[in-house]
């Protein structure tokens, strides 16, 4: 597995990047942080596209940028998915997946023209014209047209951004094949939550031009709640687990996560299928002792690891130990003070069914598997 | 028909020549960052302002058998740069640039980076990019710089009476032989000729509005 190595910075007038960081050869690596950090910049240097940064770019044991070296971007075999697509407005849809397929690398030839067209079914978009595509189509024919010049390192900036929520799940999962169906590192830049916790399989969190954080997604982001970066209101954790039943009259799935089992809003997998949730902590409340006559159907048996007060603010955020994983809770000061909270001590967590983000995907391994 | 034939064959040649110089002059301008450009952009638009005849008498004085240019062409060829089609063809070639470079350069700046980075992510070499991205998306802007190029040179007269001189089968062109006509009061045939003229460039502009009228490029 080829590992891409960047060691580079970047200065404008208002602002700065400096990145030193490896990125793992295999997978799907998310480059996460809010607007402005510089986490596009930072792909466009990958891709060749900003000549003005200095420092190294390594792809195994190719330079591609160091010293004098610069490998033009159009030598460097990465294949780059825009937020705005950018298809060629003169061409059709089909016009433009050959635009590519004429210029594949020959190479290793681990798929065909018709594996990717199959697998991102884009067979009926190929008489229309760019102008008739509407945005997830769009994307569609964009992340096509990337894979059949066969990259070996394909950058995603932002793909979704431009889409709205029901074009977005309908593209997620196509994202998520393309590492296995491929084999093919991607490095992915988003600001949302969602897309990081449902296809991505590690971070690079950037934060006003440097990593903040870097790690498995779970990890990451619980490490990244301590720190504030994504905001408190955001906060939350990552909750792994597998799809233990299904109910189609009610529309709910029960998800087995070691033991304890959470019920949620009908998710479209088979039993057995691994799911990741990510719960937000002001969607947690706690209580003492279990308790009746509630709508909330979710009520966890759980340990109290820490307290954290913000003594700025009303709340206080409480990290919460389920067994092998961990759940946060963000509740007021009062609250603790109330309930006469404290470190160690046995409560129920209580999780709204609603509460859980919409889309919940297979992990990429998994659907691969299948 | 030698008037008519001669400016047809004149405006044709200037703007094939004008396309080759004229379109990495608009790419330049177009993508760079230098500095410099300004000053090229001023230089290329002068022939918009300067009146005819200065731009012609500094031609003359260049192309003169008296001057390096000149000199050097009457030593190889035999013959004189001034009063020569070669001489007018250099001479319309310079006067047209911006009628050229203005259009093009408008057009690859409608066309930007994006489409020319998403090219060069496929494989694509620059010069790969440029004739299969770039140049089909920038056709309108070819088309108005080629049709303006050739109207224009077609049109044009003061230069080619400074540089060409009224010379019948070499450098008498339709702007000219009109000319004559008026001021040996033949209006008859100056009619027709102006005629010819008023026919053809209406003809030429309305197909060209038409045209992209009919198919528009779907750009975004």
């Amino acid at each position: 597995m080829t590992e891409l190595s960047v060691d580079v910075r970047v200065s404008y007038p208002d602002f700065a990047l400096e990145v030193a960081q490896g990125f793992a050869g295999a997978g799907i690596t998310a480059l996460f942080g809010p607007s402005g950090c510089g986490k596009s910049t930072l792909l466009r240097v990958i891709a060749g596209f900003e000549r003005r940064a200095k420092g190294q770019v390594a792809f195994g044991a190719e330079v591609w940028q160091g010293g004098r070296a610069f490998v033009a971007p159009y030598r460097r075999g990465v294949g780059f998915v825009f937020q705005d697509a950018r298809l060629f407005p003169h061409l059709t849809a089909q016009g433009n997946l050959d635009y590519a397929h004429r210029r594949a690398a020959r190479e290793p030839a681990r798929y065909s023209f018709d594996d990717v067209v199959d697998v991102l079914d884009l067979a009926p978009l190929f008489t229309r014209r760019t102008g008739q595509l509407s945005g997830g189509e769009r994307q569609r024919v964009a992340i096509g047209r990337t894979l059949l010049a066969r990259p070996r390192l394909l950058l995603m900036d932002e793909p979704l951004a431009a889409l709205d929520t029901k074009r977005k799940a309908e593209i997620l999962p196509y994202i998520a094949r393309l590492p296995q169906a491929f084999g093919l590192p991607i490095i992915y830049v988003t600001h949302a939550l969602a897309e990081v916790t449902q296809i991505c399989d590690r971070i690079v969190a950037l934060d006003g031009g440097r990593v903040v954080a870097t790690g498995g997604v779970a990890e990451t982001l619980e490490r990244l709640d301590l720190a504030g970066v994504q905001g408190r209101f955001e906060a939350g954790a990552v909750l792994t687990g597998h799809v233990a039943g299904q109910d189609p009259q009610l529309h709910l799935s029960r998800v087995d996560l070691g033991g304890t089992v959470l019920e949620v809003p009908e998710i479209g997998l088979s039993i057995g299928d691994q799911v990741r949730l990510r719960v937000r902590a002001r969607d947690v409340s706690l209580a003492l002792t279990r308790l009746d006559g509630l709508s909330i159907r979710n009520q966890l048996a759980a340990r109290v690891l820490t307290i954290t007060p913000e003594h700025d603010t009303a709340y206080a955020e409480v990290l919460l130990d389920l067994g092998p994983q961990h759940l946060r809770a963000r509740i007021t000061r009062a609250a603790v003070q109330a309930l006469g909270l404290l470190e160690g001590q046995e409560v129920t967590a209580l999780i709204k069914s609603v509460a859980f983000d919409r889309q919940a995907l297979p992990r990429p391994d998994r659907a691969a598997a299948e | 028909m030698g008037p008519l034939w001669l400016t047809v064959r004149l405006a044709a040649l200037t703007t094939g020549i004008l396309l080759v110089i004229g379109t990495p002059i608009a790419w330049w301008l177009a993508t760079t960052r230098s500095r410099a450009k300004p000053v090229i952009e001023a230089i290329t638009a002068l022939p918009l302002v300067l009146p005819p005849t200065v731009l012609g008498f500094y031609l003359l004085v260049l192309l003169s058998p008296n001057s390096a240019i000149g000199g050097a062409f009457l030593s190889v060829t035999g013959s004189t740069l001034t009063f020569s089609f070669f001489g007018l063809i250099i001479a319309s070639s310079l006067y047209s640039v911006p009628f050229m470079v203005q259009p093009l350069q408008a057009a690859f700046e409608g066309v930007g980076r994006g489409p020319m980075e998403a090219a060069s992510s496929l494989r694509a070499s620059p010069l790969d990019a440029f004739f299969t991205v770039a140049t089909p998306m920038a056709v309108r802007g070819y088309l108005t710089a080629i049709v303006l190029t050739f109207a224009h040179t077609i049109g044009e007269f003061g230069v080619v009476l400074m540089v060409g001189g009224n010379i019948p089968g070499r450098t008498k062109v339709v702007s000219i032989q009109i000319y004559e006509y008026v001021e040996t009061i033949n209006y008859d045939a100056a009619h027709t000729l102006a005629g010819i003229l008023l026919v053809f460039s209406f003809t030429v502009l309305l197909a060209v509005y038409t045209f992209n009228r009919r198919f528009p490029l779907h750009v975004g």
